[in-house]
């Protein structure tokens, strides 16, 4: 439809439904993270894990943010909530990343707000992708970001997870994933930690040991830091929703697993089965 | 070539504000009050899925009454304003007085420039740290804004609904007690069927104590135990 009103306003009318994303293109306001940026310096992270656990999903992420062999910072944070269902954590460029982040918050909020319901985590899950897919340009450059979307499956109950590459390739994840400079060696950690059947207070274990192992071997990784009280952030979705974990509730797992890294520095060992025994 | 009658800018514009309002008369009506801790919308709404009722922003929410494809329009408006404001500077410079501008603009220009006025009327409501910092516009099809105290009927038999919410809304209401007064009003003109059903009434707050998003739908069985109550 079209109403007499001065330009702008019109636009806030225009029948395209749904997508902030969308709508803020057709403003020819280019989201901020399509910036050009010819920056050498920049501010990089990180290991991210998640895990999906019984009735929900954990994802967990260091406090590091590094440009080039400083530290810029020890506690930034790199997972936060997309919505009331579903979380996301981001490698890569800092400023885009968190960029994106925004970005894609306000997208999913106001879908939901338009169409009075919210997005099924596929569709989160491909919007994400497009977002991404614009950005393409600027991962060329090297100024890649690189997200780790999970969340709960309405229809299902079940915790899912979802990796990005730069090109906005979506591949989705089971059990668990790791993404960042450390991911390999968390990924490692968590092939022998995790098994499907644990609690999220058990998984929420399990993904700080993998932090642990990532930080053990990656520069660009922090490990906890008992001295300051920063600890990695961890965050639990399930039927309750969003939630992050206090550092109450953190002190004692992470005192837990420095306790046990000083009489096996590697960590647990995993239990070697024998088909003889 | 035929000349066109004369007809005098005061009566068009009585014949649009005429039409308008009997547009908005026909449909039922909805109610804004305040309560202890935030704002309470109740409305007479049969149907699930077609709100009259709605979420804008963090502290901002939305009542309408009228054509619904006209309201409709205006409040994923405001919701696209809403949210590319908060977007381009901070979730707290996102306030209900400028939405409330927004429509007041929006409302004039139609009433006075288009074919057809809208046959609306508006709550935009802010819910603010305490009671005295509450925040009610009315808007009305012409583009005329009103600062509201207390509560707003709108919609249907709405003076019928205001005398009653004027005898019984004090301030300090707890929710069940504002339920309790805006049902029973919202019930005068129903008198030989008792108060509504709670599956006919559709109820939203604006809770205060609530982190971020303020804005929360009631329930049909949250409802009905408050009006146990």
């Amino acid at each position: 439809m079209s109403l007499p009103l001065g330009q702008g306003v019109e636009q806030l009318f225009a029948l395209d439904q749904g997508s902030f994303y969308e709508f803020l293109k057709s403003q020819g306001k280019p989201a901020a993270f399509a910036a050009s940026l010819t920056a050498i310096e920049l501010v990089h992270g990180t290991t991210i894990v998640a895990a999906t656990c019984q009735g929900g999903v954990v994802m967990a992420g260091d406090r590091r943010a590094t440009m080039g062999n400083l530290i810029a910072s020890r506690e930034i944070e790199k997972v936060f909530p997309a919505d009331a269902q579903s979380c996301i954590g981001v490698a890569g460029t800092a400023g885009l990343a968190i960029e994106l982040v925004r970005l894609f918050q306000v997208e999913l909020e106001h879908y939901e707000k338009i169409e009075g319901t919210p997005l099924s985590i596929d569709g989160k899950a491909n919007r994400l992708s497009a977002f991404l897919r614009d950005n393409l340009q600027l991962s060329m450059a090297g100024l890649a970001v690189v997200p780790l979307f999970a969340g709960i499956d309405q229809s299902t109950g079940l915790g899912r997870i979802f990796s990005y590459d730069a090109t906005g390739g979506k591949y989705e994840e089971f059990d668990f994933h790791a993404i960042g400079s450390g991911y390999m060696f968390a990924k490692g950690s968590l092939k022998k930690l995790y098994s499907p059947q644990m609690t999220s207070q058990q998984v929420a274990r399990v993904v700080i040991e993998a932090l642990f192992d990532a930080a053990d071997d990656d520069s660009a990784t922090s490990g906890p830091d008992l001295a300051r009280g920063i600890f990695p952030v961890v965050a639990i979705v399930d039927a309750q929703g969003y939630r992050r974990l206090s550092d109450e509730e953190l002190r004692p797992i992470v005192e837990s697993v420095l306790a046990a890294r000083q009489i096996r520095p590697n960590g647990p060992h995993a239990h070697l089965e024998s088909n003889e025994s | 070539m035929s000349m066109p009658f004369y007809v005098s800018p005061e009566q068009i514009m009585k014949d649009r504000a005429d039409y308008a309002r009997k547009g908005i008369a026909r449909g039922r009506s909805v109610v804004t009050l305040q309560y202890s801790d935030g704002i309470l919308f109740v409305a007479e709404n049969p149907s699930r899925a077609l709100h009259k009722i709605s979420e804008i922003y963090d502290r901002i929410g939305f009542a309408a009454v009228g054509k619904y494809s006209e309201f409709e329009n205006l409040r994923v408006a405001g919701v696209r304003h809403a949210d590319l404001r908060g977007y381009s500077y901070h979730r707290g410079d996102v306030t209900g007085r400028a939405l409330a501008n927004l429509y007041a603009q929006t409302l004039g220009t139609i009433f006075t420039t288009m074919d057809k006025p809208y046959e609306v009327e508006m709550v935009v409501a802010e819910v603010g740290a305490t009671s005295t910092d509450d925040q009610i516009y009315r808007l009305t099809f012409d583009g005329s804004v009103a600062d509201e105290h207390g509560f707003v009927a709108m919609g249907g038999s709405a003076e019928g609904v205001s005398r009653a919410l004027g005898q019984t809304w004090r301030a300090g209401l707890s929710l069940a007690n504002a339920l309790d007064i805006a049902v029973t009003a919202l019930s005068t003109d129903h008198a030989e069927t008792g108060k509504y059903p709670s599956d006919m009434l559709e109820v939203g707050i604006l809770d205060r104590h609530r982190d971020v998003r303020k804005f929360r739908r009631l329930a049909g069985s949250e409802v009905a135990e408050l009006l146990a109550k």
